[in-house]
């Protein structure tokens, strides 16, 4: 009688510890929310990433959410944060940093880097990276996927051209050049092939800001409230890619748009074409000539923004909660992880450490144009970056296009916009 | 008329049809083609269903599809609702404020609600109910141009038929099931058309509400698919585009004599 | 009884006209209401700050560019896609081989959301490989840029808009040819009376309800229908292309300046007062009281 109740009580007990072994120690529940920019298996591979983690962490739960674009993504996070219910962390651009300060929604990740190894890991990330990601001496941003331009380039037209194939541009004045010599015109002297495609559509100041560094100007301080939009060497640049058109006339005059850039690569519509790194599985699967990928030509020095998202953290939940999340961050921006995302997508990596993994190196040595984008990281500043970031960068952008479509002289455009964003940036100083 | 005349007149018909379907038969040329043929019209190239195929997979339309499908519903319905007890009151009531009242919904015909973004989403922010599929139909449940439509239609209907039922012991409401909307089918058909074609299409403010797979319809989800930084692929988008609208594109195949019937019988010239 | 009406008419009209006030007439009000005061960010609240809105908007040089952006629009869209719905209305009435074809064609634009086919016109517009500079280079033409261009970005949303509306608003004027007796145009024929003179004469005249209509919806569809902007331009060259309606999104849900997307609002429903006086009750004497 004794032994059953003593084996009972032992059940009874077993049972307890197996409940209280599967309720988890700390159960955590974490949102996450990114936003896809780039074609393919993006969504997936974020999800299959973060169900491995789970995996591995049992005892946390992460709800990870595709909120759209990244535009779609940033005001969801800011209508959710507003309405109480703000995610633990989401991807979003990382020159949303001074919007999401301004709004106080995010939490520098300083709080969190307790020991050398999480200092160690924060100071492991490509330094250009991390120029979008710091300022007043903390840490908002962790890069994630992260690109840059480059320059893609036509060796078929290049070696019709009676040009070298092998070598792209490496300065301003080879690629004007190279662009005169590239630029066919039939009988009538219609252009059949122009010499070079800088998109200027949608969102100029990009791949503007890749000539403003190669003429070694920055256009925005680290603190986010000013531009230096009128600085000379500003309206050099600018006079330089407005020249591409109208006095060289290696370039299609007036606005070039973004989206049909590829396309019009594809088609021989242009020979060489300045567009992101992003754009490398695409051109690959479909340009019908060989073609190569270097970085963009240098003036003054090398010179191309950085783009793409960050990790946020964000104010409202608990720090055990928070924890977690720079716990994830830590696991998915890790060699492994990251070197799947790359090669999923064609962002960047973010780290050194993921280049060194046996997986990255196999990748690159299949397809060397990968390294491309990295090595021009040495050269790389942050994208441009303000306080009320989206109007600032719309001033700009404006004032880029009134230039290229000669409604106005490059140095008077950008005169204006620079008061413009002066008038706006004068509250956050 | 003259057979030359005539000639002259099914030609210059014959061309505007064929400019304004161009889009569409692009729209097709590309979806069955490979991308290499997106701008090259040789008719020797091959047909392809890959790119139906990679743009289902690229985005969860079919999340998309029930968005819209449970949108355009809840809303036809409260419009249907809503308006025909509106034009009835409008229509043979008689009270105080009637006229001006008449006129507020007018005004609505003028300044819609999608035009109100700015407020209206600060107010469905405050309900809560941004996010929603809800939150998308509200601003568009009530429509001052149904009222007016249907009102016009119910004033047609002889008094008698009202009296008459009247007589027998109907009330309000039970007239209105059983005379009114009988008489005003064709109205109802036309408007539900209308508002579908509409609803399924509009893209601005849904856009504003909606952030997520859950609730995103298919113009948005369409706009974000391929809003990507890599450049248009036409072939996927297209094919996308013609998955999505492919729908109404039937329904108005089938229905397209009864469409503009209706309209004829509605009234609305 | 009168009272029992008065409660019975109020009740059948409640729910329509709560949604319809809720989301129309007070967020209208509001809109006012909060173009008095500024933008909250973060930790600095909404504060009351007069007409410092407006000062700003009378200021805007990109207001007052998209207000005549929107009026050159309004002034390219409205017309032609009228006159085009009318020719195309008056083809489709004849009988011949193949009319539901031609009429299927001329509607398919309204069955097809705005947001995707603008990804065709984009194709349509693409310097180089576009369709446009495939037919123009048949004729030895160069490259065209309608898009990049500021003297023709808008022309080239307004043929887009065209195209969108003309189908949609042929079949309101089908149902009119269709309602005006035959026998009319015969008497003038007999009379001696051409085409042309019928057409100015009788037919047009007798569609003038449907015309009044239409070109209210039109003027309407003018303020609203900014979908391709997405696609096409997002507003660009330099604001050339961008309408009232774009900017007020791009202010209120890109800058999220709430407080100015709410004085271009008021500006906006200003403009549409105006026209409410013009045409407006125009209309409703026309036709709704006939």
């Amino acid at each position: 009688m004794t032994m059953l109740a003593n084996l009972l009580k032992g059940a009874a007990a077993a049972a307890a510890l197996a409940i209280s072994a599967a309720a988890p120690a700390r159960a955590v529940d974490l949102q996450f929310y990114f936003p896809v920019a780039v074609g393919g298996g993006a969504a997936e591979t974020i999800q299959a990433l973060t169900d491995e983690y789970m995996q591995l962490n049992p005892d946390v739960k992460i709800d990870a959410v595709y909120a759209g674009s990244y535009q779609d993504t940033i005001t969801k996070v800011i209508t959710a944060a507003r309405g109480g219910n703000a995610p633990q962390l989401s991807v979003a651009l990382s020159v949303d940093m001074f919007t999401l300060i301004d709004e106080g929604l995010i939490l520098p990740f300083d709080d969190f880097i307790k020991t050398e190894e999480d200092k160690a890991w924060l100071n492991s990330f490509y330094p250009a990276f991390m120029e979008n990601s710091q300022t007043g001496g903390k840490t908002y941003g962790i890069p994630f996927q992260r690109s840059t331009p480059v320059l893609y380039w036509n060796k078929a037209a290049f070696a019709a051209a009676g040009l070298d194939p092998e070598t792209p541009p490496a300065t301003w004045d080879e690629m004007v050049e190279m662009g005169k010599t590239l630029t066919r015109r039939d009988a009538n002297g219609n252009v059949t092939q122009w010499g070079v495609r800088i998109p200027t559509s949608g969102f100029p100041y990009w791949l503007f800001q890749g000539l403003t560094t190669q003429n070694d100007a920055i256009l925005a301080n680290a603190d986010g409230n000013e531009t230096n939009f009128d600085d000379p060497r500003v309206v050099e640049a600018l006079q330089y890619l407005v020249d591409l058109s109208t006095r060289h006339e290696i370039m299609e005059p007036g606005i070039v748009e973004w989206g049909a850039t590829p396309k019009a690569f594809f088609e021989g519509q242009a020979a060489m074409m300045w567009t992101t790194t992003g754009n490398l599985t695409n051109v690959r699967a479909n340009a019908p000539f060989d073609f190569g990928v270097a970085m963009l030509p240098a003036n003054k020095r090398r010179g191309a923004p950085t783009g793409g998202g960050n990790f946020y953290l964000f104010d409202g939940s608990s720090e055990e909660q928070l924890a977690e999340a720079v716990d994830f961050i830590k696991w998915i921006t890790g060699p492994e992880q990251s070197a799947k995302w790359t090669m999923a997508t064609g962002y960047v990596a973010p780290r050194p450490a993921t280049w060194d993994t046996e997986t990255m190196k196999a990748y690159a040595a299949d397809f060397p144009y990968v390294l491309v984008a990295r090595d021009q990281l040495d050269h790389a500043v942050a994208e441009l970056s303000t306080y009320q970031n989206q109007r600032i960068t719309q001033i700009f952008n404006d004032a880029l296009a009134a230039a290229i479509t000669g409604q106005k002289d490059a140095a008077t455009a950008l005169a204006e916009a620079q008061a413009q964003a002066d008038a706006i940036l004068a509250a956050y100083r | 008329m003259t057979g030359y005349d005539r000639a002259l007149t099914i030609l210059g018909a014959a061309m505007l049809a064929a400019l304004w379907v161009l889009p569409l038969i692009y729209a097709v040329w590309t979806a069955v083609h490979p991308s290499e043929y997106e701008a090259r019209f040789v008719l020797t190239a091959p047909l392809t269903l890959a790119n139906f195929i990679e743009a289902w997979q690229a985005a969860p339309f079919a999340r998309y599809f029930l968005n819209t499908f449970v949108l355009v519903t809840v809303i036809v319905i409260c419009q249907f609702v809503l308006c025909t007890l509106a034009a009835y009151g409008f229509a043979r009531y008689r009270f105080p404020g009637r006229d001006i009242l008449f006129s507020l919904v007018l005004l609505q015909l003028l300044v819609m609600p999608d035009i109100l973004i700015v407020e209206n989403y600060g107010l469905l922010r405050r309900m809560g109910l941004v996010d929603t599929i809800a939150g998308i139909a509200l601003p568009y449940v009530a429509s001052g141009f149904g009222v007016f439509l249907i009102r016009q239609t119910f004033m047609t209907v002889p008094q008698e038929l009202d009296d008459a039922a009247r007589i027998e012991g109907a009330g309000p409401l039970a007239i209105l099931w059983r005379v009114y909307v009988p008489l005003a089918k064709p109205v109802y058909l036309s408007y539900g058309l209308v508002s579908v074609s509409h609803h399924w299409n509009n893209f601005l403010w849904p856009l504003i509400v909606t952030n997520s797979v859950e609730t995103r319809p298919l113009t948005v989800g369409l706009s974000v698919f391929s809003a990507v930084d890599s450049g248009v692929e036409w072939s996927v988008i297209n094919a996308a585009t013609l998955m999505t609208s492919g729908p109404l594109l039937v329904a108005f195949l089938l229905f397209q004599r009864q469409f503009v019937q209706s309209f004829m019988r509605a009234g609305i010239k | 009884m009168l009272t029992r009406q008065w409660v019975h008419g109020w009740l059948l009209l409640m729910p329509a006209l709560t949604f319809i006030f809720l989301f129309t007439h007070i967020p209208a009000v509001v809109t006012v209401w909060n173009s008095f005061f500024s933008t909250a960010r973060g930790r600095r609240p909404s504060v009351f700050v007069g007409l410092d809105n407006y000062e700003r908007l009378i200021n805007d040089p990109v207001f007052w560019k998209v207000l005549s952006n929107n009026l050159w629009f309004a002034l390219g869209t409205i017309p032609t896609s009228i006159a085009l719905a009318i020719a195309m209305a008056l083809f489709v009435n004849r009988q011949f081989l193949g009319r539901s074809l031609v009429r299927m064609a001329y509607f398919t634009p309204t069955v097809l959301p705005l947001i995707a086919v603008a990804n065709i016109w984009l194709f349509f517009y693409t310097p180089g490989f576009g369709l446009v500079d495939q037919i123009l280079g048949a004729f030895d033409h160069g490259q065209t840029n309608l898009l990049g261009n500021p003297d023709t970005a808008l022309a080239a949303i307004v043929v887009v808009s065209v195209w969108k509306e003309a189908g949609f608003f042929m079949i309101f004027y089908l149902a009119a040819l269709q309602a005006i007796p035959p026998q009319l145009a015969e008497a003038a024929r007999i009379e001696g009376a051409g085409g042309w003179t019928i057409f100015r004469r009788i037919t047009f005249p007798l569609m003038m309800p449907t015309t009044l209509f239409v070109s209210i919806n039109a003027v309407i569809n003018s303020f609203r229908l900014v979908d391709h902007i997405f696609i096409l331009t997002a507003g660009g060259p330099d604001n050339a292309s961008s309408l009232l309606l774009y900017y007020i999104y791009e202010t209120s849900f890109r800058f999220w300046d709430t407080a100015y997307g709410a004085t271009l609002t008021v500006a906006m429903l200003a403009l549409l007062c105006l026209l409410a006086i013009g045409q407006f009750f125009l209309f409703d004497r026309r036709v709704h009281y006939k």
